[in-house]
């Protein structure tokens, strides 16, 4: 086994372009994470015991079964029912689907530790309930949830080789089409892994300084 | 003087259990009163259905001349809608066993945001008065800390003249003192001797600190078991408690009278 520099250059522009694709659908399902987790919360806290149970068991079974039949069931069963998803739509409605049912905990979480006692004397300072979220609730309630949210967007990022299941060429894919085609896996592989750490270590670094700049005081 | 506040045969239960029980209570304008009594025997539910934290099992409470927790609609009353909660709340404030300050905000601007979101004051105005509060409750140097940079005693003071910001009719003081430091104790009762002597402003409080009720109440009830046992000036109540359940009560803080 030797590693070929000639190899590594000839395949890098492949996977550069690959990588674009990996940060764009891990970009576009993030957003699909936190936008439809922020609903699922707060569909969950509804007093509407109809409402509040039918998405916690939905999230449950989302959370329960893998990403990867999720995302062959977007791109490949989805079609037989008449829905039709360009490969990358699928990956970022299928990512972003699975990780919501994630965040959507962190959420809560972030929003039940606000304590009653907030709530109570905005009631009592006659905040209407626009101002109470948007005044009291939210600003203690998002600094400490900024860290595990930034946790889930390396998690995701880590998750996108799955898409490669349904023909997205992201990073991985990219690699690993090449190798195919050429039988050289050393350097492509390597290469791989060393892109996914070159983003994810400093992403792992600046969560780690979020972390430590929203720890709540009270 | 007119009633500015009556609770008519009001009820409360938490499931099984009664916190009120056939409740009647008139508090004229101005007045202060202080709710003495053991816990759990519903004083601190009185305030908190008041300030619309609670609902009530059955009764009429009226507020000002108006019914807190109904309102009329075609000839009929019924469950008061949310925003008439929201109209009675206007008049009524709270300060809290816990402060309940907002932790985001400095002291100035925990007082200055209601003025600004609720009453619709101009920021300068929100401001001049908030410094103003915090001159009273003795923290005009404290203007730019955090919540969790002043002591308990300072929070209370701050919660205080962030209540007195929204010049409520009615102000609730509930078990302010119980959640502090013993030595921080008398910065705050301090602060509401003098609110009630220098204002005209109606107020309840519920506390433990008998010397204080004493000093702060035209009128002292004491409360057990969601009914109230005897009802006087303060005077009357701690040196000549005429029931068998007031004087038991009251002989457990004798060593502090």
């Amino acid at each position: 086994m030797n590693w070929s520099w000639t190899v590594a250059a000839d395949v890098l522009p492949l996977l550069l372009g690959g990588l674009v694709v990996t940060v764009e659908a891990t970009i576009l399902g993030a957003a699909v994470a936190y936008v439809l987790g922020l609903f699922l919360a707060i569909m969950k806290r509804s007093h509407n015991r109809v409402l509040a149970l039918t998405v916690y068991w939905m999230s449950e079974f989302i959370r329960r079964t893998p990403l990867l039949v999720q995302l062959y069931f977007l791109f490949y069963v989805l079609p037989d029912l008449g829905l039709f998803l360009s490969p990358l739509a699928a990956g970022v409605i299928g990512l972003g689907l699975h990780f919501s049912t994630y965040t959507s905990e962190v959420f809560r979480a972030g929003i039940d530790n606000v304590p009653n006692g907030q709530w109570e004397a905005s009631r009592s300072l006659n905040y209407n309930p626009w101002q109470t979220w948007r005044y009291v609730i939210l600003p203690q309630a998002i600094p400490p949830m900024i860290p595990p949210l930034a946790n889930y967007l390396i998690t995701m990022f880590k998750e996108t080789p799955l898409l490669a299941a349904i023909t997205v060429i992201e990073l991985f894919n990219a690699a690993n089409i090449y190798s195919n085609s050429y039988y050289k896996y050393l350097e492509p592989m390597t290469l791989v892994g060393l892109l996914f750490l070159l983003v994810s270590i400093p992403a792992a670094y600046l969560a780690m300084r979020l972390e430590k700049k929203y720890t709540v005081r009270r | 003087m007119a009633n500015i506040i009556e609770f008519q045969n009001v009820h409360k239960s938490f499931g099984e259990l009664k916190v009120l029980d056939d409740l009647n209570l008139h508090v004229e304008a101005g007045e202060k009163l202080a709710l003495i009594g053991p816990s759990g025997s519903g004083k601190t539910t009185i305030l908190r259905i008041l300030m619309t934290l609670e609902t009530l099992s059955s009764g009429r409470i009226i507020v000002d001349g108006d019914y807190l927790w109904h309102e009329e609609k075609g000839g009929r009353l019924v469950e008061a809608s949310e925003a008439h909660l929201h109209k009675m709340r206007n008049g009524i404030g709270m300060v809290f066993q816990h402060f309940n300050l907002f932790p985001h905000l400095t002291a100035v601007q925990n007082i200055e945001q209601p003025q600004i979101l609720v009453r619709k004051t101009s920021k300068i105005e929100a401001r001049e008065k908030a410094m103003e509060l915090l001159g009273l409750v003795g923290l005009s140097d404290k203007q730019n800390h955090f919540p969790h940079e002043l002591s308990g005693g300072q929070q209370q003071r701050v919660a205080i003249a962030r209540s007195l910001a929204m010049d409520p009719k009615i102000m609730l003081f509930d078990e302010v003192t119980s959640a502090l430091d013993p030595e921080l104790v008398d910065e705050v009762l301090n602060v509401l001797r003098r609110l009630a002597a220098d204002s005209d402003t109606t107020m309840l409080t519920v506390t433990h600190e008998m010397h204080f009720a004493r000093d702060f109440a035209d009128r002292v009830l004491f409360f057990d078991k969601g009914k109230i046992v005897e009802a006087g000036k303060p005077e009357a109540i701690f040196t000549n408690p005429k029931e068998e359940r007031t004087r038991n009560f009251l002989s457990k803080f004798i060593t502090v009278t």
